[in-house]
């Protein structure tokens, strides 16, 4: 039997999440490695139209899943629905973009199905004997694993954000298909969406962002970066767990489920560069960064890298600053 | 309520990493180890809700004998009573097997009859973020992933769930109890041990349970029971990477601001 990949597409009120297309590159080149046709999965409410719109990427077959009851996701629904259609195409591989809403329903699927399951893929590498091993990363990014499939069956696995590039998505002509299922049902309730809290200051028109990390070791230690910021002219930016910890508030948190911020200059201090800080920020045209830790991964992302301890390289830094400004 | 919070010990975000002989994973040896950032959130938020309404707070992890200083400290904050998933079979499990195994144990005999089960939304160390997920698969109960909020109704029907999505915005839900909700960091300030409480967490139960305690064959938990397998870790590769400064503090500050200058043009 021939081998098949299907791509579970992510969209909103008609519109493909940016990570589908990447999606749609990792099912296309996952395919390529293992000799497989590729399909596609559209689940939502009212979406014939980008069902359309979908058939001109290089795939065999759209499947269209198109019911009020998707139009407001849900997992019970999303994996009800996906269950019995994968449930009967017995594919080898399932690709889903690593998004929070993906990774809110696929492993429950996964489960459900019982199939493997993989989160966060980064790249395809050929492994031992032209195998196919997967990376992903663990350890907050810190390190990087190459993963092997093993045992029969399905496998499910959903690629991280800027890992495959859109771009590379290959166009063609596919057929759409709508797909036969019963009505799907959920056990929650949804009551609405709010803003997170405060999110009075736009950090996406600054030029200059002074980014802390946990590194910087607490609310008191702030100060040497507020000097840096405020010679600068910069905006102070943080990582997560600055703002969970309180040190600052939850308008200054760059990342996913953050701001996207896309300064000249981005200067990020204690800050270990885990993916979803890095998401937020890859925008930036300069990139420095101040870590102790030589191998922290910020460092590739980074244009300039400072190994040391940032209580010892702030103060000067402030000052050549202050210097080369000539204040 | 009778509430399990499900916590990883997991080496200490600051900890300096080496990889092992093995070249599969890091040397553990020496290794800082901590409560999962978001499982402290999770058990925080369990013993608020306790708190307020009455109940037991059962925490539960599974790892190696290292572990219990894990749930040591997770007793000390004020859960009731540990249970310890501690067999070389658990080892290193994905989500799918290290669920199996959780579920064996929160509805073990019948006799843990839980309102509610409190996860992290990711370990630090594997982050699959699934494993809560797959474990309301196995109860056949509801879940959220990315929790920010949790308001218990007065009937303890049901509960009012903060979940986090993208681009800065919350989803608001009603979801019926008994449910896997996945705490996601930030959601509280996780509270301090006490001096009362770490004495008073010697005395609380701790069990401690095997595979074979489960009813559970070695083949279908740990590695064995897994569908992925690690071959190798290693330090991300730098790529163009960043030009790195040398020289002392002074140095490498005053190097680098000639170069956002005259290189970058960004000064
Ligand atoms: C669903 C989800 C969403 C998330 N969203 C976001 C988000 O929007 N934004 C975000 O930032 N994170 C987000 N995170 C968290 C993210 O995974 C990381 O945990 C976080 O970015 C780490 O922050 P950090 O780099 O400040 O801390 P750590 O990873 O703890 O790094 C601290 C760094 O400081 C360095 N350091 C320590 N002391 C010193 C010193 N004296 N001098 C120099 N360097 C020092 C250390 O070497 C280390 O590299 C999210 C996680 C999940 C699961
Ligand atoms: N070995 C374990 N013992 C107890 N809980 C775990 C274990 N592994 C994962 N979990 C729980 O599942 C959550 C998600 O983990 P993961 O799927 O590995 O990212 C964690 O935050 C924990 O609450």
């Amino acid at each position: 039997m021939s081998k098949k990949v299907i791509v579970v597409l992510q969209q909103r009120e008609g519109k493909l999440h940016r990570m589908s297309r990447e999606a749609i590159a990792a099912g296309q080149q996952l395919a390529a490695k293992v000799d497989a046709s590729v399909e596609a999965i559209l689940l939502g409410s009212g979406i014939q139209e980008l069902a359309k719109e979908v058939a001109g990427f290089g795939l065999t077959t759209v499947h269209v899943a198109d019911h009020e009851g998707l139009g407001e996701y849900t997992p019970d629904a999303y994996v009800e629905v996906l269950e019995a259609t994968l449930a009967a195409a017995t594919p080898d591989f399932v690709v889903f973009p690593h998004t929070y809403q993906s990774v809110d329903y696929f492993p429950r699927l996964a489960q459900a199905l019982d199939a493997g399951l993989l989160p966060e893929v980064t790249a395809l590498v050929d492994g031992e004997g032209g195998e196919l091993n997967f990376q992903r990363p663990v350890l907050g990014g810190k390190l990087v694993a190459t993963v092997r499939v093993k045992g029969e069956g399905t496998v499910l696995l959903s690629v991280q954000s800027g890992a495959f590039s859109a771009d590379e998505a290959q166009p063609g002509q596919a057929a759409v298909e709508s797909l036969a299922f019963d009505a799907p049902s959920t056990s929650r309730e949804i009551l609405g969406v709010e803003a997170i809290g405060g999110d009075t200051i736009d950090l996406s028109k600054a030029d200059v962002i002074v980014a802390v990390g946990r590194g910087v070791g607490g609310e008191d230690k702030l100060e040497a970066s507020q000097q840096l910021a405020q010679i600068l002219g910069a905006d102070i930016g943080a990582s997560r767990p600055v703002i969970d910890a309180g040190w600052l508030p939850r308008d200054r948190q760059i990342g996913s489920s953050g701001q996207t911020v896309a300064p000249k200059l981005y200067i990020a201090i204690g800050i270990s560069g885990a993916i979803q800080h890095l998401v937020g920020m890859k925008g930036a045209t300069t990139v420095v960064a101040i870590n102790k830790d030589p191998n922290a991964p910020i460092f590739t992302v980074s244009d300039y890298g400072v190994v040391g301890d940032l209580h010892e390289i702030l103060p000067p830094l402030v000052e050549a600053v202050r210097e080369a400004k000539g204040e | 309520m009778r509430i399990a919070v499900c916590i990883k010990q997991v080496p200490d975000t600051e900890a300096r990493l080496r990889v092992d002989t093995t070249g599969r994973w890091v040397n553990e040896e020496d290794l800082p180890f901590q409560i999962n950032e978001s499982d402290e959130h999770a058990l925080e938020e369990a013993l608020k809700i306790a708190e307020a309404r009455g109940g037991e707070v059962v925490v539960v992890s599974l790892g190696p004998s290292r572990v219990k200083d894990a749930l040591r400290k997770a007793l000390a904050m004020g859960a009731h009573r540990a249970v310890h998933l501690c067999d070389e079979a658990f080892d290193g499990g994905d989500a799918l097997a290290t669920a199996r195994a959780l579920h064996a144990a929160l509805t073990r005999d019948g006799q843990e009859a839980f309102d509610l089960v409190l996860t992290g939304s990711q370990s630090d160390d594997v982050g699959f973020g699934s494993t809560g997920s797959v474990l309301a698969g196995h109860l056949g109960w509801p879940h959220a992933w990315l929790v920010m909020g949790i308001e218990v109704a007065e009937d303890g029907g049901s509960a009012r769930v903060v979940r986090e999505m993208e681009s800065g915005t919350n989803e608001i839900a009603r979801v019926p109890l008994p449910a896997v909700l996945e705490v996601q960091s930030g959601i509280n300030h996780p509270r301090y041990a006490s001096l009362k409480g770490i004495m008073k967490a010697k005395k609380k139960p701790q069990e401690l349970l095997k595979a074979a305690d489960l009813g559970l064959d070695a083949t279908v938990v740990g590695a064995a029971g897994s569908r992925i397998e690690t071959v190798s870790v290693a330090f991300p590769d730098s790529g163009q990477g960043a030009e790195m400064i040398e020289g002392d503090a002074a140095t490498a500050a005053a190097t680098l601001v000639q170069k956002l200058q005259k290189e970058a043009r960004v000064l």
